[in-house]
């Protein structure tokens, strides 16, 4: 919906909010940017809102995809990203993209409930499907139906004078008001599945500083920096209100972005999840969302010598045939990665399906194991050719 | 009490846990991690955070990342963090900040590494310990105090116990001092790793499966160089192997006193190294690891120990009772069934590329100038078919390294 139709729905809602309708509720008032300080609630920021049974998002609060998402036991996500009016972001094609000053990002985790499930503050969905997440009366892009998910946490990451920072948002079993959560939070959740089976979780919360973990890329700078807005995750549709488009493309209308050359050919990583799509390019998109931020040359495990981004070569660097630094017991007793062929012989699938701290990969995000995440992978290492002699 | 009750009373009272917190901390512990965690986060240079005594449960990794700062505690016997009910971590303590002190603390029971440094400058590790109260298990974290990437590292008058990797490990690190600490029940005690410019002196190293290694490990972008070990107590390092199969560190017998494997000049003199089963000292290259493979190591990767000096070691006992049938059977089958290794144990593998008359360049030798001590060349590369007690082939000297300045300490 382009900023013309949104501000007629808006002017027709703020003439029948006068006549007390139900429904339509009046704007909130902008996003605000707070240049510095932890403000206590999310609400401060009105980046997301309450109304009408809805979490929200504000006027110029655009919502995002990726490819292949970071897997966060099973968590659904509601990512955002806001900039200052009459600011742009410049478009970069394999790394993060240069973002002014006020831009706010924010990812909100949350879950489906089950099926015929009564209000239960642990039963949470796992389920891939998306289709009841979404409510809204169209007048602005889709939030979330709250009768349908239950909210867990919003993180923002915002960009002020001096860099980026990270404030954790965690919200109450009520469903009304997110608070800051500085030092993170734990939860009691059970997933349940589509067959009533159920695995009961802590849910972790990480702390301010564990947000550092993921997102100092560089370990030299330690700065914090966003993960998921690079042209390859980004680089698919969304169902905005107006319609199905790419996002760089929307993005770049909308000059959130400048400086996309030539968008046929932005990179794009593959949809894990798509047996359609090719195999190894799929795993390499798992391991890039997953591992990447931390197993690249720069980032916080550049210690044990594996790239899994998209960029790492397909060799001892992304861990074929690769004797392990600093596993510990996560080797499993395994002498390699990556043994092509035998994913049940190499390290790599081991500390993925583990979900046992000092042994899990990720060391942090999730509690749970990912069971798709960890076919594929094993998937691909079968059909790696080649042996470890 | 019906739930709508228990919920107001909720609302009203601060510290309701919501969905319901996991089990494990009690609202004391919570309340004390909550707040040592809020004085890491905003924790400003030249920030002391105090540990008082006591035995302080905590369930999340301590994580900092400001420069400038000082832990500090009663005592290592005194001011402890247990991590035992430990639900996300995995380290106990994760620092990545420089002009970093921690001193008179003990961290027990991560399930990861105790205490990771990670890419720091000016550290400093005082009677720091670290243990797994459970005793030596595959189980236990990998590492016990463990500066990585960092320079400028100090550790001493600290000690690990139970580290199913190494006790105290210093890796991808350069300049560094490792004195004065004790390393027990743990597989390497001290370990050296791809470091350049390491001094590790007046150490115990007691009841490990191996006491001091000094090792280079493949794919790493920082080689290694330039260890001196001196003036420290290896003995009785026999304890069985623990560590997960496939880290190098599987690949230590018990009953090493002090390994050198495939790092280039190592001076190791005025020890007192005694009674480790397998040998005193061996020195290996990459090859006797099993892991050698064309594909999964970086062709630039030197695989062997150059440049090695020995001397003045008080050398005692041990070589008696080798760890693993196959050097069992060769101690009985050239000393007798009372018999034992020499003290120092060579896997025998030359670089062939620069060898002149069978002898590697003068800087590149392994010189034993240690009174009697004799070295049995396992003959490695023939597969051990001809293993042979030398000490013609060690008879050289090196010059000596100089020693590691710390401008912080």
């Amino acid at each position: 919906m382009g900023s013309n139709q949104t501000a007629k729905a808006r002017n027709l809602c703020a003439a029948l909010g006068a006549l007390a309708l139900a429904g339509c509720a009046p704007a909130p008032q902008p996003v605000r940017f707070f240049a510095e300080g932890r403000p206590a609630k999310l609400s401060d920021w009105r980046v997301l809102y309450l109304e009408g049974g809805n979490l929200a998002l504000n006027d110029g609060v655009v919502p995002y995809d990726l490819n292949t998402p970071l897997f966060s036991d099973y968590a659904h996500k509601l990512r955002t990203i806001w900039l200052p009016r009459g600011t742009s972001a410049k478009y970069s094609a394999d790394g993060g993209f240069e973002f002014p000053v006020g831009t706010i990002i924010t990812k909100t985790f949350y879950y489906p409930r089950p099926k015929d499930a009564a209000r239960d503050q642990k039963a949470v969905a796992r389920t891939y499907d998306q289709s009841a997440d979404f409510g809204g009366d169209g007048s602005r892009e889709r939030g979330l139906k709250l009768a349908n998910v239950h909210l867990v946490e919003t993180r923002i990451l915002v960009r002020r004078a001096g860099g980026w920072e990270a404030l954790p948002y965690v919200w109450n079993p009520a469903q009304t008001q997110a608070v800051l959560a500085r030092t993170g939070d734990a939860k009691a959740l059970e997933l349940v599945s589509d067959d009533g089976s159920r695995e009961a979780f802590t849910y972790v919360v990480p702390n301010e500083n564990q947000c550092a973990g993921c997102h100092v890329v560089d370990l030299k700078t330690k700065q914090i920096a966003p993960i998921g807005t690079k042209a390859r995750h980004l680089n698919r549709a969304y169902e905005y209100a107006a319609g199905s488009e790419n996002q760089l493309a929307h993005w770049t209308r909308l000059t959130i972005l400048t400086g996309i050359s030539d968008l046929s050919s932005a990179p794009k990583n593959a949809d894990g999840r798509d047996a359609a799509q090719p195999l190894d390019a799929r795993a390499r998109a798992y391991l890039d969302i997953n591992c990447g931020h931390c197993h690249n040359e720069h980032g916080p495990a550049n210690t044990a010598a594996l790239d899994l981004t998209v960029f790492g070569a397909a060799d001892r660097h992304l861990g074929v045939c690769k004797p392990p630094v600093a596993a510990g017991r996560g080797t499993g007793d395994h002498f390699f990665d990556i043994v092509p062929g035998k994913p049940r012989d190499s390290i790599l699938p081991y500390r993925l399906r583990s979900n046992e701290p000092g042994v899990m990969m990720p060391e942090q995000g999730r509690s749970t194991t990912h069971r798709e995440g960890v076919e594929l992978i094993e998937q691909w290492i079968s059909s790696l050719r080649g042996t470890c002699e | 009490m019906g739930k709508v009750a228990i919920a107001i009373l909720c609302a009203l009272a601060a510290g309701c846990g919501g969905a319901g917190a996991p089990q494990g901390l009690s609202a004391d512990d919570q309340a004390f991690q909550q707040r040592l965690q809020e004085q890491f986060l905003d924790a400003k240079p030249g920030a002391v955070i105090e540990i008082p005594a006591g035995r302080h449960a905590l369930d999340r990794v301590l994580t900092l990342r400001a420069n400038g700062v000082t832990i500090r505690g009663s005592g290592s016997d005194q001011s402890i963090l247990s991590f035992k009910n430990e639900i996300s971590g995995p380290e106990g303590m994760l620092v990545y900040a420089s002009d970093f002190t921690i001193e008179h603390v003990a961290i027990e029971d991560s399930k990861g590494d105790g205490l990771k440094i990670n890419d720091g400058e000016n550290i400093t590790v005082r009677d720091v310990r670290v243990e797994w109260t459970g005793g030596p298990k595959t189980t236990n974290g990998a590492y016990g105090i463990y500066p990585v990437k960092s320079k400028n590292v100090l550790i001493e008058d600290s000690a690990s116990f139970g580290a199913s990797d190494a006790g105290i490990y210093v890796g991808q690190s350069q300049n560094v001092i490792v004195r004065r600490n004790r390393a027990e029940k743990n597989v390497a005690g001290i370990e050296i790793e791809n470091t350049i410019g390491a001094d590790v002196y007046e150490n115990t190293a007691t009841g490990n499966t191996g006491g001091i290694l000094v090792f280079n490990m493949p794919n790493l972008a920082q080689p290694g160089q330039s260890t001196r070990v001196f003036n420290n107590k290896s003995i009785n390092n026999n304890l069985a192997n623990f560590a997960a199969k496939g880290g190098a560190v599987a690949s230590v017998p018990a009953g090493s006193g002090v390994v050198v494997n495939s790092n280039p000049k190592v001076e190791i003199f005025d020890n007192e190294i005694a009674g480790n089963q397998t040998a005193n000292l061996i020195i290996s290259s990459y090859f006797s690891t099993n892991y050698y493979n064309t594909k999964g190591v970086d062709p630039k990767y030197d695989p062997y120990p150059r440049g090695i000096f020995v001397y003045g070691n008080r050398f005692k006992g041990g070589g008696d009772s080798p760890d693993g049938l196959e050097l069992k059977t060769l101690k009985v089958a050239m000393f007798g069934i009372d018999g034992h290794f020499p003290d120092v144990l060579w896997d025998g593998y030359l670089d062939p590329k620069n060898l002149v008359n069978g002898l590697p360049p003068a800087a590149e030798r392994i010189c034993i100038r240690n009174g009697d001590a004799e070295v049995l060349n396992a003959d490695g590369p023939n597969k051990y078919k001809n293993p042979k007690v030398d000490k013609a082939f060690f008879q050289c000297e090196l010059p000596k390294l100089a020693a590691v300045e710390l401008p912080h300490s």
